[in-house]
């Protein structure tokens, strides 16, 4: 294990994070919070003091980066990303309980958006800001940026991909451009651009500042926070409309948008991918339209709410409109159906990404097939390439390791004594990034009346979800650090 | 620059490690996944999987928009039809194939013209060449020539019973009597660019820049055996073999090739009625000495096994034979050959490397781009070649007073086609062609890139 570079690479990245904290800061200052912005200081304070001492712990860093130092790497400053995003909520005592803080930063770094706060409303905003940023900062990626802004040396160039792979969503990660640091910084650009451009919508329609802001982060990274207490419940159907079409957007896979912006529309329509994910989504908004047709007055307003509500729990957002916890037990059926599937693979969403669906179920397919002619020789093809077995037999692999920590966590999970349903779509919700569930954690609910153990075990699948489980199992794993 | 590169065969990933440390746009081409896999961890690079002469593969590799082609996989009738099919898509990208079927390398013109390749490279043929040229001066390692043949860059290496081990540099002169420069030494695996007081040591590899007319008078003084060799043994019949034959044989040196495949062995007869061809196992070391192995000037071991080949030279250099040299075709690393005494160390795709780099480079930069590149002293150093023009800087001004960037050492200048080995007082004036040398990791690419 090359533990200087990883301890350059960790000291890179808390850096970066002190940076991400500034404006928070500003926004304490216009609110004329003082003692908030006070404690932000500190908190850069202290992550510079430990990124100061793995600085100089990183000193004269051999080259050669590889799989392994890849998944440390990226579960490790996720990590450390968190333990010290966390320090502002714990200082300024608006979340008195460290272990609660850092519930409530890793929801926000993971995307997933599941608070443990119960009043919202009460917060600070300088706080609000940093929750719905950290929304942004972890829906691309900080390794991700680290790439598009740092060279690692000429040397280190290529070992780059292995960090990549650790820490953006899909089965089989590539480069759209030869360059890695050309293919981060073209995936930034994009997603700053339609954040952008989600943001002016936004205040097109009416928005505040402070507010547009804060929705666009939590659009963009699908994350899901909000700086109202019933979400995106009281905007205007203009704001839920444009807010349902950003989600989705941001569910899309980047390549995409890439393939677009270099004119290879061709391409870009034929991808399976993401037929299916328009597909999914259309027929589940149909019929949850139909099932609660009789809860609203107009078919306009159902649409809209069906829509809204497919369209956030599908790209792992959470925001919500209406308790949706209230529908018909049909309707919750299908969003439960969709939290589990999620977004696009190389997208910010989360979930179990469309792509492993259908090669999973290309692959029963093909077994069913098998079976009963027993000689036959098939391959599954995806975009009308042949999809490596290597990628297959990953994929079960990653299939078998999440079904295990799902039931695994559910069962821990159930020591408190809760409702099925709240155990299991909780667990569901933190898995996927996705943020409320039904029941106990539905979206008028928090997660602040589970025990420690379970916010712990909760912590600890939100960033298993956010990183496709493996630099987390990496970590937790001793072969890992045994010396080779 | 985007460059694709088809097969990532030997040849092929050496390239791509070069080119993608020199920061150009790569995608690589190949039909194995697990060479692909491993390629784009390694290097920053695209890889595309399938047949690199289908429309298909190189529509995906962006061929319309790439500048240049090169063609390495295995088969030269799949580079040529890869180059062709992808001038056909884009006919303004260079092309480059590897070609390496002696029965083409009569009609290696009319291929060029034919196909439009911007440049074939042929790497057994090249280290024929290469081996060649060490047979004819024995008592060098390694010879890289410049500035059209006039000025070499030579290896020697300092052994225990060497006259120049524990010498000054300053006294360099009065030992070999001649004007040479020793620019890089190689100790324990570190370059060193050397001054005056710089003290050679035993096992040093030494670089030296000296005018080849020079070259047998330093040979002389510094007491090598530089008597022409007579008989050359060459282990393994393989194609760089059959090379090297024919230019031993044309420069009348007698040859003996041993080689363990009949039916090989009766294809050179044909084709070599000159040389003797034995049909013999090599790794049976009785063999050898009963083919006359300690009577042999020169050992050249070139099978397809590089185990083979140093264990065989290790055998000769313990019978005394005078030179040996040593093909390795697979490995990165010749530091830890440099322990042992298996002579010059030849590798072919390292030459060829080393001119498809060359031709990479004077695409890239056409302005004051360097004529050759070199790579010495195991890929840690680079002679680059330079023409001085109007734009060079510092024109007229004497090296002393010029402050040049750490680690560069003037080497030759060649001023009216004389090429003098400059001191304080040289100058360069435009016209002139100029040897630089570089530590490898600073690589210049524009003359007027070493003035400090």
């Amino acid at each position: 294990m090359n533990y200087k570079m990883l301890s350059k690479l960790f000291s890179q990245i808390l850096a970066l994070e002190c940076v991400f904290m500034a404006p928070s800061i500003i926004i304490c200052l216009l609110d004329n919070e003082i003692g908030l912005a006070i404690n932000f200081f500190i908190s850069i304070v202290i992550i510079l003091a430990v990124a100061g001492i793995l600085k100089f712990l990183s000193k004269n860093a051999k080259k050669g980066f590889y799989a392994r130092e890849g998944y440390v790497c990226a579960g490790g400053s996720w990590i450390l990303l968190s333990l010290g995003g966390a320090l502002p909520f714990f200082l300024s005592r608006q979340i008195p309980n460290y272990i609660d803080a850092w519930f409530e930063i890793v929801s926000g770094l993971t995307t997933t958006g599941a608070s443990i706060l119960e009043d919202v409303e009460s917060m600070s905003r300088g706080l609000l800001f940093w929750r719905s940023f950290s929304h942004w900062i972890g829906g691309m990626g900080v390794l991700v940026l680290l790439l598009a802004l740092v060279s690692m040396g000429k040397n280190n160039n290529g070992f780059t991909l292995h960090l990549l792979r650790a820490e953006s969503p899909g089965p089989d990660v590539g480069r759209i451009v030869p360059k890695m640091r050309e293919t981060a910084m073209i995936l930034y650009i994009i997603y700053l651009i339609m954040t952008l451009v989600d943001f002016l919508f936004l205040i097109a329609g009416g928005m505040s500042c402070f507010e547009a802001l804060c929705t666009a982060f939590g659009t963009a990274g699908t994350g899901g926070f909000g700086v109202k207490a019933d979400s995106l419940g009281s905007y205007s159907p203009y704001l839920i409309n444009v807010t349902t079409i950003f989600m989705f957007l941001f569910g899309v896979n980047f390549n995409l948008y890439y393939l677009i912006t270099t004119k290879q529309f061709k391409t870009a329509i034929k991808d399976e991918e993401v037929r299916y994910y328009f597909g999914i989504a259309g027929v589940a908004t149909v019929l949850i339209a139909i099932n609660i047709r009789n809860l609203y007055p107009t078919i306009g307003e159902t649409l809209k709410h069906s829509a809204f509500q497919v369209s956030s729990l599908m790209t792992s957002t959470g925001f919500s409109t209406v308790d949706f916890d209230l529908w018909p037990n049909f309707s919750k059926g299908v969003l439960l159906f969709l939290m589990l599937i999620g977004a696009c693979a190389g997208s910010t969403g989360g979930g179990f990404k469309v792509i492993r669906f259908i090669l999973l179920f290309k692959s029963g397919r093909r077994g069913l097939k098998q079976m009963l002619s027993p000689n036959k020789v098939a391959v599954i093809r995806m975009n009308g390439h042949q999809v490596n077995e290597k990628v297959m037999n990953t994929l079960n692999i990653y299939l078998t390791v999440y079904v295990l920590i799902l039931l695994a966590s559910i069962f821990v999970v159930s020591f408190d004594g809760q409702s099925i349903l709240t155990n299991i779509s909780a667990v569901l919700a933190c898995f996927n990034n996705i943020g409320p569930g039904f029941d106990m954690v539905g979206p008028s609910k928090s997660f602040h009346d589970f025990s420690i153990l379970s916010k712990l075990v909760l912590i600890f699948d939100m960033l298993a979800g956010r990183l496709e489980i493996m630099p987390i199992l990496a970590i937790c794993n001793l072969s890992t650090w045994k010396r080779k | 620059m985007d460059i694709i590169i088809a097969g990532c065969g030997k040849l092929g990933s050496t390239i791509a490690s070069n080119l993608s440390a020199a920061g150009y746009d790569l995608t690589l081409i190949d039909n194995d996944d697990t060479v692909l896999d491993h390629a784009i961890e390694v290097y920053d690079s695209i890889a595309i999987r399938g047949n690199c002469a289908t429309l298909s593969v190189l529509h995906d590799a962006k061929v319309q928009s790439a500048d240049l082609l090169i063609a390495t996989t295995n088969s030269d009738e799949l580079n040529l039809l890869c180059c062709m099919t992808a001038r056909s898509i884009n006919p303004n990208i260079h092309t480059i194939a590897r070609i390496r079927n002696p029965e083409y390398h009569a009609q290696t013109y009319e291929m060029r013209e034919a196909f439009g390749l911007s440049l074939m490279v042929n790497p057994e043929r090249k280290a024929a060449k290469t081996i060649h040229k060490l047979i004819q001066l024995p008592g060098f390692l390694k010879r890289e020539s410049f500035a059209k043949d006039r000025v070499e860059i030579v290896e020697i290496k300092i052994d225990h019973e060497s006259i120049l081990k524990d010498v000054p540099l300053t006294n360099l002169y009065k030992i070999v009597k001649c004007k040479v420069l020793v620019c890089v030494i190689l100790r324990e695996g570190e370059v060193i660019t050397p001054d005056g007081s710089t003290i050679l040591k035993e096992n040093d590899r030494i670089f030296v820049t000296a005018q080849t007319n020079n070259l047998s008078l330093l040979l002389k003084n510094l007491g090598v055996i530089s008597k022409r060799s007579g008989r050359v043994m060459l282990i393994g019949g393989g194609n760089i073999s059959l090379y090297l034959a024919q230019e031993l044989i044309k420069s009348n040196i007698k040859v003996e090739i041993i080689e363990q495949d009949a039916t090989r062995c009766e294809e050179l007869a044909g084709l070599l009625p000159e040389a003797d061809i034995i049909h013999a196992d090599a790794s049976k070391h009785s063999t050898l000495e009963s083919e006359g192995l300690s009577e042999c000037d020169t050992i050249v071991s070139l099978t397809g096994m590089d185990e083979l080949n140093i264990i065989t030279s290790l055998y000769a250099a313990e019978h005394n034979v005078p030179q040996v040299i040593t093909k390795v075709g697979y490995s990165d690393d010749y530091g830890i050959l440099d322990k042992l005494p298996i002579g010059s160390i030849v590798c072919p795709k390292e030459l060829s490397c080393n001119s498809i780099v060359r031709y990479v480079r004077a695409m890239s930069n056409n302005e004051g781009a360097a004529v050759s590149v070199h790579t010495i002293a195991d890929g840690l150093a680079e002679a680059v070649e330079f023409k001085v023009d109007e734009n060079t800087e510092n024109l007229g001004v004497p090296l002393k007073k010029l402050k040049l960037k750490k680690g560069i050492i003037v080497a030759c200048i060649t001023h009216q086609e004389i090429p003098t080995i400059p001191n304080g007082d040289s100058y360069f004036e435009k016209g002139d062609s100029i040897i630089l040398i570089t530590k490898s990791d600073r690589i210049v690419l524009n003359l007027n890139d070493i003035f400090g």
